[in-house]
């Protein structure tokens, strides 16, 4: 746990996680609305953000929250069945305690109140055509409960028990204080105060329990039926021996609970740590590396016994790399089970039904790859919903199950992790994309493509197949931002598909963001990086083009033809350039280009470093390392230099046209 | 343009010599003087933000507030320091660096006896001046720094 912090903000973080929980509870029963086990984890979700909302003074929460439970009671108790309606009605409501929590002013107590009408107007059509409720007749309840010394330190608040025994029915409360010790021996973080309530209700002897399902199990809770003469509260009697101990719940943290069943982390041997510290570790770790880079340059062909000390130094600095590599990584499937949700309302909007099935879960990425991952696969799924899979009736047509089905999946390859997003629609028409391109001049009528290099053509800006647009997709949020993220995480796009099966969308990602592989160049003084795994190849620059002074040109490389860009135009470089320009190859995709540079200097482990806020205008690079003499060099962005190649080669085109 | 308000009570300054005039940077936001230490030039950036440094391995971008007003920029000698500042910046604590012909002393002033950059015979923007006093008979100058690095 992390230590101090606004309690607000604590709050707020506990919120998340058990809205996510109760959303995924939600979700599954949809599909599966007997599940007793899912009503109780949502029930359970419910009932602990309305305790700590009420803790932290979030009180809007806490009574939304608690009309909330009210209606969905009933589901709890077996009265109403679960409805997709009532899911719906649900989910809509988790979305306003979710608003309540994080932008309070903009959350309309009007909404809450509507929804709260849908949900039991959700609940009780359900129930009218069910069951008819036995109305039952009032009797007198008394419960003895003494908390435990330890509650109050777990931050159970008894106050909130009896108001919610309140809201069963008339009560009389008294304090048990036969247990509190004189001043002295008085411990003020301990709870001494035992009550007995009497409680008149027609409520049944669950609901009176379900006020102390979270207290923890030291607590001493006798319910007992007094009886249903209405008569008024009597002294406190001794509680009659047929009293039963509740069951309770173990009061464990919140972020123990929020693990869901298939998570690999073991309760207990893990603990939170905040994201920004993992980050300090990382930079710290990044630094050793290059002090290390170093330390083994000044020992080379130094003393034996140095250039020994310096070789474990590079041993346990590679281990405490891995380590602390592997401490970033989380299992992609915290990711997925945000998308269900997603496809929930996508298959609602759009009148298709559509399944989620999900695999490789486990499988590990750096958090912030994850974060980031986010958008491109929203942006993807919709697609695949909204242009990949027919119409119910299209699909029945074509002898296709009704619903169609979306395949999230992930897993390891080499230092990669794919990603892939499937549907089983109706494939890719090229013929079609190839029309749209040629309409919007992105290619020439009588251009010769292969089909993948049509595909790519999804990933240009302003390129839109659909022809209309809906809801759902064309809100601005192109394929080419998809494109542009996936290649910032250093990553490819690959598309395959089976016209009327349907798609396969893969991301091909680096398994980190903190360390890449870099090649490092010389253009005039300054020293660049080079992501290796963009590199192909190294060539010497022919004399023949070394002497055209023109900013773009082409080179022959074994027949094919590659555009080069001379990085010394681009720097600026004013001091004479090396008599042997080099050319990098570097190629993303189907795109190559060939950048020259003055010298090849090796490769090098970088650890990368963003560039400040005030260096957001420069786009040639995309961050910054430390080199082993402790100088900077900064890193090309490849994708944005790959543009500015294909922008140059257009103009250069319009020029020979013209 | 309205000055902001301020602060009436002292405040502990450090005096710089850039361009042969004397700013004071609030003491507050100065992390640490640092000799001059290898600049690596990003080219492409705006001249009055042209470098970054490594500040035990962190990069931070390297100002010049010479270029920004107007004075010439002269090649660093012996006395020039790199001042790392972490500044707020649209709401994040930025380290920034500024470039200084040489450091001279901290000391208190009082913001609000400072007067405000007078708009007439006055080369220098006015909006990146958060008031101007006297030290001696040396005119010391409080620079907006969130304007300068805009």
């Amino acid at each position: 746990m992390s230590g101090g912090g606004d309690p607000a903000e604590i709050f707020r973080q506990e919120a998340a996680e058990l809205l996510e929980q109760l959303e995924q509870a939600l979700l599954d029963l949809g599909s599966r609305p007997d599940d007793r086990s899912l009503v109780d984890t949502a029930f359970r979700a419910l009932h602990t953000i309305k305790g700590s909302g009420a803790m932290f003074g979030f009180d809007a929460v806490a009574a939304f929250v608690h009309d909330f439970e009210t209606a969905f009671d009933r589901v709890r108790g077996g009265l109403a069945p679960c409805t997709p309606a009532l899911v719906t009605a649900a989910l809509q409501a988790r979305d306003h305690i979710r608003a309540l929590i994080e932008a309070p002013e903009q959350a309309l107590p009007a909404r809450g109140t509507e929804l709260l009408a849908a949900l039991r107007l959700a609940v009780d059509g359900a129930d009218a055509a069910a069951s008819s409720p036995q109305p039952a007749a009032a009797m007198e309840w008394q419960i003895r409960f003494h908390l435990g010394p330890e509650a109050l330190v777990n931050g159970t608040n008894p106050l909130l028990m009896l108001d919610e025994l309140r809201a069963l029915g008339p009560v009389t409360v008294a304090a048990l204080v036969d247990a509190v010790p004189t001043l002295d021996d008085m411990d003020p973080e301990t709870c001494h105060l035992g009550w007995q309530v009497r409680l008149r209700s027609s409520c049944s002897r669950a609901a009176i329990e379900e006020v102390f399902i979270f207290v923890s199990d030291d607590a001493k809770i006798d319910i007992s039926l007094v009886g249903d003469a209405p008569e008024p509260a009597a002294p406190p009697a001794p509680a009659p021996s047929a009293a039963v101990p509740v069951a309770a719940a173990p009061v464990q943290p919140v972020a123990e609970r929020a693990r869901g069943e298939g998570d690999i982390a073991r309760v207990g041997g893990s603990l939170r740590v905040q994201a920004e510290r993992l980050d300090a570790l990382m930079d710290r770790v990044g630094e050793l590396v290059i002090a290390h880079a170093r330390l083994s340059q000044l020992a080379t062909g130094g003393e034996a016994g140095l250039t020994a000390v310096a070789e474990e130094i590079g041993r346990l600095v590679a281990e405490l790399r891995d380590t602390t590599m592997s401490i970033r990584m989380l299992p992609i499937g915290s990711l997925f089970s945000r998308f269900r949700r997603l496809l929930h309302d996508l298959s609602r909007d759009l009148g298709k039904p559509v399944e989620l099935v999900t695999s490789g879960e486990e499988t590990e990425l750096d958090k912030t790859m994850i974060e980031r991952l986010a958008d491109p696969l929203v942006h993807l799924i919709r697609n695949a919903v909204d242009h990949g899979l027919e119409a119910p009736a299209v699909r029945l047509a074509a002898g296709k199950p009704e619903g169609g089905s979306i395949r999230l999946s992930a897993r390891h390859a080499g230092a990669e992790v794919l990603v892939t997003v499937s549907d089983d629609g109706r494939g890719l028409d090229a013929e079609r994309i190839r029309a749209s391109a040629i309409e919007k001049g992105l290619i020439a009528a009588d251009a010769r493509l292969a089909d993948h290099e049509i595909h790519q053509l999804l990933f240009q800006p302003g390129f839109s197949t659909a022809k209309e647009i809906s809801a759902i997709s064309g809100r601005g949020v192109g394929m080419d931002v998809v494109k542009r993220t996936v290649e910032q995480l250093r990553g490819s796009i690959e598309i395959a598909t089976r016209p009327g099966r349907g798609t396969d969308v893969t991301l091909r990602l680096p398994l980190t963001l903190a360390i890449i592989e870099g090649l490092l160049v010389r253009v005039g003084d300054g020293c660049y990086a080079i992501p290796l795994s963009a590199v192909e190849e190294c060539v010497e620059l022919p004399p023949q083009e070394d002497g055209r002074s023109a900013g773009y040109s082409l080179l022959q490389i074994r027949g094919a033809l590659v555009p080069f860009l001379r990085l010394r135009e681009l720097m600026r470089c004013t001091t004479p350039p090396d008599p042997h320009q080099k050319v990098v190859i570097i190629a993303a995709g189907d795109q190559r280009l060939g950048l020259v540079v003055d010298q090849i200097l090796g490769s090098h482990q970088t650890v990368i470093k963003s560039l400040s806020r005030l260096h957001a205008d420069v786009k040639t690079f995309s961050g910054a390392t430390i080199l082993g003499d402790g100088s900077v060099a900064l890193i090309l962005d490849v994708a944005h230099l790959l543009e500015i190649g294909e922008e140059e080669g257009r103009r250069t085109r319009m020029r020979q046209a013209a | 343009m309205t000055r902001d308000i301020l602060s009436d009570s002292a405040i502990d300054v450090l005096t710089l010599g850039i361009g042969g005039e004397i700013f004071a940077i609030e003491a507050a936001d100065v992390r640490e003087i640092l000799d001059l230490v290898p600049i690596t030039a990003v080219p492409g950036a705006r001249s009055f933000v042209g470098g970054v440094v490594n500040v035990r391995g962190r990069i931070v971008p390297l100002a010049d507030l010479r270029v920004q007003f107007g004075m010439a920029v002269t090649a660093p000698t012996p006395d020039t320091r790199i001042i790392v500042l972490e500044l707020d910046l649209e709401g994040e604590p930025t380290p920034v660096g500024i470039l200084a012909d040489r450091v001279f002393e901290v000391t208190q002033i009082v913001p609000a006896s400072l007067e405000a950059a007078p708009r007439i015979g006055i080369r220098w923007r006015p909006e990146f001046i958060r008031g101007i006093g006297m030290r001696g008979d040396d005119l010391l100058i409080l620079p907006n720094l969130s304007q300068i690095l805009h």
